[in-house]
């Protein structure tokens, strides 16, 4: 036995809710976090991430309240991403029992954040969280940008490049998102995680697109990933996190069951 | 009614920590604190760490906590985390090689940087990140787990105690490293057992229970 490949279930939290549109659009209402973080718990989830989607600073401290609950009865790695700027956003946070921050759009706009962020907190808990794009036309050898906003803003960064700096920076770990596949329930990026999965010593997640149980174990032994990361398929019932470490472990993953 | 202190030195997030004993020790008066009086003052002592060693044990040579794990390791039962484990070591080869508190032969190095991954075949990460089963031995520490029970792992470093009957767990990555270490009233634990959901609440919980060798 050795190391198990993560499942991780992601919750999009709006002002205290847990909410999932697909591709930004068709939100759908999906419990209360508390009581779906303590259900994922119960299914076998290796890790909970909570994503703050909120818009209004004023619904920022309810994301701080939902972590405090869940910390005091879920004991497994607690992540909080979204709206991450500053080292203090990153003390009160592992303050209300986070583990780990995920930090996306402030380490475009100020790397050296992340450096400063590692050095102060430790590697182990700094995620950076890259969305990325394919901008290659077809034919031409496969290239993929930094894309912020939503995937609406171009930043002019390579993906692969971008994500090796962020390791050297001192990230713990990598969380990617492949925009084109996000919401489309059509499976993740293969070629996109296995060319940054490969490129750093780091763990990389997986994230975006997954649909069926069968894009998480493909996920690991196509894209190697170190972990996956799901939303939807998890949250209306479609699918238990046991379930999803089922299917793997017949497959010769290595998981905890 | 029985006390604990989480030694605080700057180093990390230690209230998931406190928070996963509250959960555990109804009975257990709990404080998180940089005192040596009180710190001496407690039935049983937690020393947690996470990031580098070589911070650490500047950190604690300047608090003089140094001395003060020293003399609780003497005197009651001590529970080393992640970095406090490799902290109770003689040596670690990170941050360019740094002496620690030598409270147990043997020796903190990095995983090597070319094992492969049995499934894919590409290098395995460093940090080893994640659950790994831990092949245990027999210890108060260990009653109700299971043999081979997963735990939650985070870290680039292991120890290797110069004496075999220390090794008090074994975990597989790459290499077989040791994954906890047990002498007297030392117990230590390269997982983090606050995060690893009912096995590590129950190795807390035993702990609160053990009254060392």
């Amino acid at each position: 036995m050795t190391l198990a490949k993560r499942i991780i279930p992601c919750l999009d939290v709006d002002a205290g809710r847990v909410v999932k549109g697909v591709k930004f659009v068709d939100i759908r209402d999906a419990g209360d976090p508390v009581e779906v973080a303590r259900r994922y718990d119960e299914q076998g989830a290796d890790e909970i991430t909570f994503l703050d989607i909120t818009a209004s600073s004023d619904d920022r401290e309810t994301l701080v309240h939902v972590v405090e609950q869940v910390a005091g009865q879920v004991f497994i790695p607690l992540t909080v991403g979204g709206g991450i700027r500053e080292l203090a956003d990153i003390r009160r946070m592992l303050n209300a029992g986070a583990d780990k921050v995920a930090i996306n759009t402030a380490a475009v706009f100020r790397p050296e954040f992340v450096r400063e962020a590692a050095e102060r907190f430790g590697s182990q808990c700094i995620v950076v969280a890259i969305d990325a794009k394919q901008v290659s036309g077809p034919g031409e050898p496969l290239k993929w940008e930094i894309f912020t906003h939503g995937g609406r803003k171009p930043t002019g960064l390579d993906a692969v490049e971008w994500a090796q700096r962020m390791a050297a920076y001192g990230a713990g770990e990598i969380l990617l998102t492949s925009m084109d596949r996000d919401g489309t329930k059509s499976g993740f990026d293969l070629e996109l995680t296995r060319a940054v999965a490969d490129a750093v010593e780091i763990p990389v997640i997986a994230s975006g697109g997954v649909g069926t149980l069968e894009h998480l174990a493909e996920g690991i032994r196509e894209g190697h990933a170190d972990a996956v990361l799901a939303a939807s398929i998890f949250h209306f019932g479609q699918h238990s996190i046991h379930e999803a470490k089922e299917l793997m472990a017949r497959e010769g993953i290595e998981v905890r069951l | 009614m029985n006390s604990l202190a989480i030694i605080d030195y700057g180093m990390g997030n230690l209230h998931s920590i406190a928070k996963a004993v509250e959960h555990v020790g109804a009975d257990t008066h709990i404080l998180i604190s940089a005192d040596p009086a009180r710190i001496l003052d407690a039935d049983r002592v937690i020393f947690p760490g996470v990031g580098a060693i070589g911070h650490c044990m500047e950190e604690l040579r300047r608090t003089g906590l140094d001395d003060v794990i020293r003399e609780v390791a003497a005197s009651r039962p001590l529970l080393g985390v992640c970095l406090g484990m490799q902290a109770l070591m003689e040596h670690s080869a990170e941050s360019g090689g740094t002496d620690c508190l030598g409270l147990i032969p043997g020796r903190v190095t990095r995983f090597p940087a070319d094992m492969p991954d049995p499934l894919t075949g590409a290098a395995l990460k460093v940090p080893h990140m994640g659950w790994n089963a831990v092949h245990h031995s027999d210890h108060p520490l260990w009653q109700g787990i299971d043999q081979d029970e997963r735990f939650y792992f985070v870290h680039s470093y292991y120890v290797t105690p110069a004496r075999d009957g220390d090794r008090a767990g074994v975990c597989t990555y790459g290499i077989d490293f040791t994954s906890a270490v047990a002498h007297a009233n030392l117990f230590a634990v390269q997982f983090h057992p606050e995060k690893s959901q009912h096995a590590g609440l129950q190795l807390l919980a035993n702990f609160l229970r053990w009254d060392g060798a």
